[in-house]
């Protein structure tokens, strides 16, 4: 018995088995080949105003808009922009960067954390080689940081979201909100806040139904569907969530829907260039990440050169944004949601 | 290249092996050249890279590599035998996530990581079972458990992290050995390692081992007993990585079910570098210690230089590249040269 399995196998299935591996290996070697930064440059040298950017993962046009921004902010105070980051998104990765950066002695690091508590260790030994460290984005543990770059308060994105959909509707009509998992803390806080939101300031809108789409494409595109046969007379749909929005417009887009019922929510432009320029969806919103970059660069400089510890009420200037104000948990808000459009949705690549 | 060709290869080249003075064999093999390329890696970056050479570049670097290092001591054995363990990285998530899960539930450590070595080697267990008992292949088994193990692992824990693990445990994953730098890892990693060279080189499972890789028919009638063999290894595999997930969550201090992803590959490409053959039968433990350590030094280097991450991994793919078409160029040339002078035995038969 044995000896006939062994010779089946060694065959076709060696075969097969040691070219699929050789792909697997090669593959991983070579990793995804990333989207183009110019990066490269010296690390260090140039004085306390060296900034490195490490994002969760390179090849990633979300953190290449916000380190363009970040870059244009350091060219601006004449510091030394560089970006460094693991090719896939992993804490280990991250720490590998983080540790190198220490050693070379960066005056500053602009973070976006893959885990709130794993790369913690490593900031705080860079912390204690006298760097600078900024999260944005995604944020550690607070103890792990100088200043956290908030992009967006609870507040602000229910009530951007509430805005838009009143404005689209004609402030009156049922509509509905499709949202991620049922227990997803961050949109079930932001469903929360658009509630109270919508019966202080929008009492003719009526929120029939909250249905969740669990983030995932085609769930959100059938509860879309079925959304639109329950309720005949909805007019608007909202969804605080990137995955549901492009789903719920991709229904729409085919449907007898199209133009007739209103959608907006949190999506990013790459996802909803087509709906926007084809009018299935006005308008939706989210944080501008080249901002984010910008102010967190800025964040950076104002604690390198000791204008700022990160205690609350500390006051920096930030370019063409203005002055900002550091909040409790030494946390700073980048301000309200971006609204994106079909006049500036052009702009942006991510 | 065919089978037959490379078959070929291997028994003129282990006849040949003992024709060669001492200082030959020990100099002229694949070992000494990724110890070579090491050596030259470290001194050509301590001279030109700025605070490559420095004690704190070996801590880190050792603190990074060890949960590579720790599971490419099995996983060498694993693939000499000519079988693979794709399982191992979604090992080290679900012994990190079960290790996370039962510290919170009130378990302490101690207990727990045994409770996540008992899991690892059950699931190495588990790929064993399955790859000598119902005798499928080992690629598509452990792809499978890949999904598996890391599905369990996501699952258990879901997108939350445990992270409030005892200072003491914490400090112990990063500590060093009095002011050398060295992590204290390392003597776990180094007792492992004595014990699996024992174990590969100087014992008659170890031999076992070779024979199997280079043709499992004639090790069974030999007397070796080759599905029993397989099994161990499987379950060692898995406890080893297991091992490697105790060590990652605590130096991270967080257990999540998507630690280490993709880290299999990264083994098994060491491995590879070292010059294990993935046909099986050939390979030795200092050498994939030397791939390790290669891989790990050269991205060590390049990070201090400021080289991107992508351009690293372009770097490292194609020195693996390099070292797996060099063996077959190499082992070219030898059959071409033994030919003409008729130094070349009978055919030998096929290896299966």
């Amino acid at each position: 018995m044995l000896f006939h399995t062994r010779t089946r196998k060694s065959g076709i299935a060696r075969a097969g088995s040691v070219a699929a591996l050789a792909l697997s290996v090669a593959l991983v070697a070579t990793g995804c080949a990333g989207g183009g930064d110019d990066g490269g440059g010296g690390g260090g040298g140039d004085g306390d105003l060296s900034i490195t950017f490490v994002p969760k993962n390179l090849g990633n046009a979300y953190f290449d808009t916000s380190d363009k921004g970040g870059e244009e902010a350091i060219k601006e105070f004449d510091g030394t922009y560089d970006e460094q980051a693991p090719a896939e998104g992993t804490p280990d990765g991250q720490v590998s960067f983080i540790n190198t950066l220490t050693q070379q002695g960066v005056g500053g690091l602009v973070v976006s954390a893959n885990d709130p508590t794993a790369i913690c260790d490593a900031l705080n030994e860079a912390r204690d080689a006298g760097v600078k460290v900024v999260t944005f984005d995604s944020d550690t543990d607070p103890e792990c940081r100088d200043i956290f770059i908030n992009q967006a308060d609870a507040e602000g994105i229910a009530k951007v979201q509430v805005d838009l959909i009143a404005e689209q509707i004609g402030d009156a009509g049922e509509i509905a909100i499709l949202s991620a998992s049922a227990n997803a803390t961050n949109q079930n806080a932001w469903i929360e806040l658009m509630k109270t939101e919508l019966e202080a300031n929008h009492p003719d809108i009526e929120l029939v139904e909250t249905v969740y789409g669990d983030d995932d494409d085609q769930t959100s595109f059938d509860k879309t569907a079925a959304l639109l046969q329950t309720y005949p007379n909805l007019k608007g749909i909202v969804s605080p969530t990137t995955v549901g929005i492009a789903a719920a417009a991709r229904y729409l887009q085919t449907s007898d829907f199209k133009g007739k019922v209103a959608l907006t929510g949190l999506g990013t432009p790459n996802q909803m260039r087509d709906y926007v320029e084809d009018g299935t969806v006005t308008a939706f919103a989210l944080w501008n990440p080249a901002d984010l970059g910008y102010l967190a660069a800025y964040a950076a400089k104002a604690l390198i050169e000791g204008d700022i510890t990160g205690e609350d009420g500390d006051e920096f200037e930030a370019g063409k944004l203005g002055s900002y104000t550091v909040g409790p948990d030494q946390t700073v808000l980048l301000g309200d949601p971006f609204t994106f459009d079909a006049d500036n949705i052009g702009e942006f690549d991510f | 290249m065919t089978e037959t060709t490379t078959a070929t290869v291997k028994i003129a080249r282990s006849y040949r092996d003992y024709s060669a003075p001492l200082w030959r064999r020990v100099l002229l093999t694949r070992e000494s050249a990724v110890i070579a390329a090491l050596l030259i890696v470290i001194l050509v970056a301590s001279v030109s890279v700025d605070h490559f050479a420095s004690p704190i570049t070996m801590t880190y670097l050792l603190l990074d590599i060890t949960p590579i290092l720790l599971i490419a001591l099995p996983m060498t054995f694993v693939i000499i035998t000519g079988e693979i363990d794709l399982s191992v990285a979604s090992t080290v998530g679900l012994s990190s996530v079960v290790l996370g899960t039962l510290h919170q539930g009130g378990m302490p450590i101690e207990l727990a990581a045994v409770a996540a070595l008992v899991v690892g080697a059950l699931g190495g267990a588990l790929n064993g079972f399955l790859i000598t008992v119902v005798g499928l292949p080992s690629l598509a088994v452990t792809i499978g458990t890949l999904a598996l193990y890391r599905g369990l692992a996501v699952g258990l824990l879901g997108t939350t992290a445990v992270t409030d693990f005892t200072e003491f445990w914490k400090d112990l994953a990063k500590s060093k050995i009095g002011e050398t730098g060295v992590p204290s890892v390392m003597i776990l990693f180094l007792v492992l390692a004595v014990l699996f060279a024992i174990l590969l080189h100087f014992t008659r499972f170890g031999r076992g081992v070779y024979a199997i890789g280079l043709s499992p028919e004639a090790a069974l009638f030999s007397g070796v007993r080759v599905q029993r063999t397989k099994f161990i290894l499987f379950v060692l595999t898995g406890t080893v990585s297991a091992l490697a997930g105790i060590y990652y969550t605590l130096r991270f201090g967080s257990a999540r079910g998507d630690n280490a992803t993709g880290l299999e590959l990264s083994v098994i490409a060491a491995v590879l570098l070292g010059g294990v053959s993935i046909f099986g039968g050939r390979g030795s433990l200092h050498g994939v210690i030397a791939g390790v350590l290669l891989i790990g030094t050269l991205g060590s280097a390049l990070r201090l230089a400021s080289v991107t991450s992508d351009v690293i991994n372009i770097i490292t793919g194609l020195l693996l590249v390099a070292s797996v078409v060099s063996t077959s160029v190499l082992a070219w040339l030898r059959t071409r040269r033994a030919r003409p002078g008729g130094k070349t035995r009978a055919t030998p038969a096929a290896p299966q």
